[in-house]
């Protein structure tokens, strides 16, 4: 198995604050990777960092060998990275189906006035739908969804683009026992099918449950990384914790 | 079903406007739909930064007076005589319009952020205004300019002046409607909504944003030269009038901004309405009070505008049931169709 | 050259005028992320207050400010209670749209109160007048400018020195966050926007005192106060207070070394050029991508 996603090095500051204070590790292709920490240890500033929403003020992430530290959101979208936010975002005033739809926008603005959206990607993004079991929600206006309902909602807009790695910042975070089933197991299905996922989490337990590999940050560095139980078990994790 | 019915309504609200002035064939009766028409093209072309973006201008009223003065100097300098010909000159004040919207949506959109976007747009319409009055070389400053008039005479001098406006409107609107349901104007709804989210799913939004601008300054380019050449003598003070921008927005407002319908409904309303209101209330003054009542009345009763208010109305209950209906079903984990599902 | 220079006083000490009347704009941007379009014509208000004071009843413009002051204050308070805190969603937009309503509103009350002639504020001190280097300026424009960095540093004090000042500035950076460790937003808006408007009366007192106007000048200002804050970045009240001094003495300069017909242009194509360089303003952080 080789790295999809490189993270080498990676500093940011924000004003006098070290959020990410070299921060360095791989994402190995075909894995769901979690990334676990105290609060404020950086992980979100990382997210942002890999995703192009954070430009980092030293070192690089690379994505299957490229360069990708200095691209914007959309670039980085179109080379196969997709994520979801931790507060939910979709577009509350399009309906499910176009938020689904939007996705597929990613032609040139030439291109985007004179194409309608096709029968096919119609077909393909009710498919997404159905896939998160909201598909009879297709032409309900997505901010009158239940919160559970936006996350798959938001889960199925990222798979549109078909992104080979996904990053999930807290998708079990605020939703019942029930639905964070549900999303496990939606992961689960989707890395069969060869998507590779960095998840964000505060779940232990769902966190312990599915990944194969968990990194652990504190104070915008990685301390360690291994399996489930060898996380589990190292003294250094339980000391950033306890110590923040 | 739906669809056909929308069209149908369409169809028969062109046919009600044609047959309009054939009916109603006194000057004042086709002045004011003239002006009605000539606003739901100004609106519905606005609404496409405006409405679709949510990157509300303020300063489209420089590409309404840039083409006033496009028809003015060309047929001056061309020598073309009053006639149909000058139409086809207005339609230059469009293309003007999309010229100079080039840098300045450039530099308007430089900024990711709609506050200042309001702010260099509003500027823009008092920089072309200064310019309008200081560049006495060109623009011959507050004496104004004169445009050649046709020697169309009496009740029949306000219709090509009609049909051209009626043209104008439809085709705009028609443009609108291309627009939203298009890729393109699918990522300018996205940007309404969640610029940053769009980006990340691959919306290329500044792009999106420009290429609306330049749009949307086409029309009203073209309504520019349309209105002056009907009211054949202009001033930078009456087509670089921050009044025309009030009027855009609060018409895209009131109907709904980012509908198709709305800014239609909305020229038809505020239209004819501020027509009477200067005429009834005379004095100078009141005009100004009723309208920001009446602007503000309506803003804080029916924030969301005419046609979303009523959609919301109709649909709500149902939308309400068929979400909890769904979140029922949603977590049991038998209940999963799972489309192209690996095996668990 | 020395007209020059002493152009460059004046510039000077209307600029510090124009901070006065640019930070109530400033003030409700950073506080209640309001573009207040109405800022001009409430300026216009301040000045016909001073003036009805002054041609009627004889009350010295300056001791006029006590009434004022007061009064605009209640008619900002009035204004964001009534008007701006029932805006829920699209709050840009609307702000804007309500603004720009209350500013044709009161439009149009000045104009039937008061006529559409030009009027001017009169006092002893604004006839009198002192020769700068070849150049008369009026005393008003002395005891303005004092005025303006009177007022200013209250404001500043205001900001820095006390807890209202504190809570309002959490506010500025970052509204979410402030509700979310106690601080009645709400409250700081209403308050906000009523002292903003409040200080708008002594910057309209000095405006009408050094300016002939009528109800129309509040367009004229509006644009002019709009670019200040945005060549100053917006929500920065330094940014305001420098970028006043930029317009005035640029537009002064302008005016007496070229022509004044260009004055006002060079200076909005200045901030234009700005924008461009620097799109932020000069003080203004960059937006970051909301995550």
């Amino acid at each position: 198995m080789s790295a999809v996603l490189n993270v080498q090095g990676v500093r940011k500051r924000f004003g006098g604050l070290e959020a990410l204070a070299g921060c360095t590790f791989a994402v190995e292709e075909g894995s769901i990777t979690s990334l676990i920490g105290p609060n404020g240890s950086g992980k979100t500033t990382l997210f942002n960092t890999v995703t192009g929403f954070v430009t980092p003020d030293e070192g690089e992430v690379s994505l299957r060998g490229e360069q990708i530290q200095a691209l914007s959101p959309d670039r980085i979208y179109d080379r196969g990275l997709g994520r979801t936010f931790q507060q939910v975002r979709i577009f509350s005033r399009l309906t499910v189906l176009e938020n689904v739809l939007v996705a597929t926008s990613r032609s040139s603005v030439i291109k985007g006035l004179l194409a309608r959206t096709r029968q096919s990607e119609r077909d393909r993004a009710m498919d997404l739908l159905n896939f998160v079991n909201i598909a009879r929600l297709a032409d309900v206006p997505a901010g009158s969804l239940s919160f559970g309902q936006k996350k798959l909602l938001e889960i199925a807009t990222i798979l549109v683009g078909e992104p080979k790695v996904l990053l999930l910042d807290e998708p079990a975070g605020g939703v019942n026992p029930t639905m964070t089933a549900q999303i496990g197991e939606k992961i689960r299905e989707l890395n069969q099918r060869g998507i590779t996922f960095l998840v964000v989490e505060h779940n232990m337990e769902f966190v312990m449950g599915i990944s194969h590999r968990v990194v652990v940050m504190a104070r915008g560095k990685v301390i360690a990384e291994g399996s489930p139980d060898e996380v589990r078990r190292d003294p250094k994790v339980l000391e950033a914790y306890l110590g923040a | 079903m739906k669809r056909n019915r929308m069209g149908l309504i369409a169809l028969i609200a062109v046919v009600a406007a044609v047959v309009y002035p054939f009916v109603f064939s006194s000057t004042e009766a086709t002045t004011i739909v003239f002006y009605a028409l000539l606003y739901v093209a100004i609106a519905s072309s606005w609404n496409i930064i405006g409405g679709f973006t949510g990157y509300i201008s303020l300063g489209h009223a420089a590409f309404f007076g840039l083409g006033a003065y496009t028809i003015a100097l060309v047929a001056d300098h061309l020598g073309i005589p009053g006639g149909y010909g000058l139409f086809l000159v207005a339609l230059l004040g469009g293309v003007v319009a999309a010229l100079f919207a080039v840098p300045m949506g450039f530099i308007a959109l430089r900024l990711r952020t709609i506050h200042s976007f309001v702010i260099v747009t509003i500027a823009y319409l008092f920089m072309f205004q200064l310019l309008a009055f200081n560049l006495l070389g060109v623009t011959n400053g507050s004496s104004g300019l004169a445009i050649p008039q046709p020697n169309w005479s009496g009740a029949f001098f306000n219709m090509p002046f009609y049909f051209a406006a009626l043209v104008l409107a439809v085709l705009t609107v028609l443009l609108a409607y291309w627009i939203r349901n298009s890729r393109f104007g699918l990522g300018l709804l996205a940007i309404r909504d969640d610029e940053d989210k769009a980006a990340g799913v691959g919306v290329d939004t500044w792009k999106h944003k420009f290429a609306a601008y330049i749009i949307s300054a086409v029309p009203i380019g073209i309504a520019g030269a349309i209105y002056a050449y009907f009211s054949s003598y202009i001033y930078p003070q009456t087509v670089f009038d921050p009044m025309i921008d009030l009027t855009i927005v609060l018409s895209a407002f009131l109907g709904g901004m980012g509908t198709l319908l709305g800014p239609i409904l909305g020229a038809f309303i505020l239209q004819p309405a501020q027509q009477l209101l200067t005429f009834y209330t005379g004095a100078a003054g009141w005009d100004l009070v009723l309208f920001g009542v009446l602007f503000l009345v309506v803003i804080l009763l029916m924030p969301s505008g005419i046609v979303p208010t009523i959609v919301e109305r109709t649909r709500r209950a149902r939308v309400r049931e068929a979400v909890q209906k769904a979140d029922e079903t949603v977590p049991t984990p038998d209940a999963n169709p799972a489309a192209g599902g690996g095996p668990r | 050259m020395n007209l020059v220079f002493g152009s460059v006083v004046l510039g000077i000490l209307s600029g510090g005028i124009y901070a006065l009347m640019a930070v109530g704009l400033t003030l409700s941007f950073g506080v209640l992320e309001v573009i207040n379009i109405a800022q001009g014509m409430l300026v216009v208000v301040g000045a016909y207050l001073s003036f009805a004071l002054e041609s009627y009843w004889h009350i010295d413009p300056l001791l006029g400010l006590l009434i004022t002051i007061p009064t605009l204050f209640l008619l900002g308070f009035g204004i964001e209670w009534a008007f701006l805190r029932p805006l829920k969603q699209d709050r840009v937009a609307l702000s804007i749209l309500v603004t720009y309503a209350v500013a044709l509103i009161l439009e149009g009350l000045m104009g039937l109160w008061f006529g559409d002639n030009f009027v001017a504020i009169h006092a002893w001190y604004v006839d009198a007048a002192i020769n700068v280097f070849g150049l008369y300026i009026a005393d008003i424009y002395l005891i303005g400018f004092a005025l303006a960095i009177v007022l200013l540093g209250a404001v500043y004090l205001l900001l820095y020195r006390s807890k209202f000042g504190a809570a309002l500035r959490a506010t500025v950076q970052n509204r979410e966050a402030a509700v979310l460790i106690g601080i009645d937003v709400q409250r700081i808006s209403t308050l906000t926007f009523a002292i903003a408007t409040g200080l708008t009366a002594a910057g309209g007192m000095l405006f009408g005192a050094t300016t002939a106007f009528n109800a129309n000048s509040m367009l004229d200002l509006i644009s002019r106060l709009l670019m200040i804050i945005i060549l100053g970045g917006m929500g920065s009240m330094g940014g305001a207070l420098v970028a006043s001094l930029i317009m005035l003495v640029s537009v002064d300069v302008v005016s007496v070394a070229y022509t004044p017909t260009w004055s006002t242009f060079v200076f909005f194509a200045l901030t234009v050029v700005v924008m461009v360089v620097r799109p932020q303003g000069l003080f203004g952080a960059p937006p970051a991508r909301k995550v």
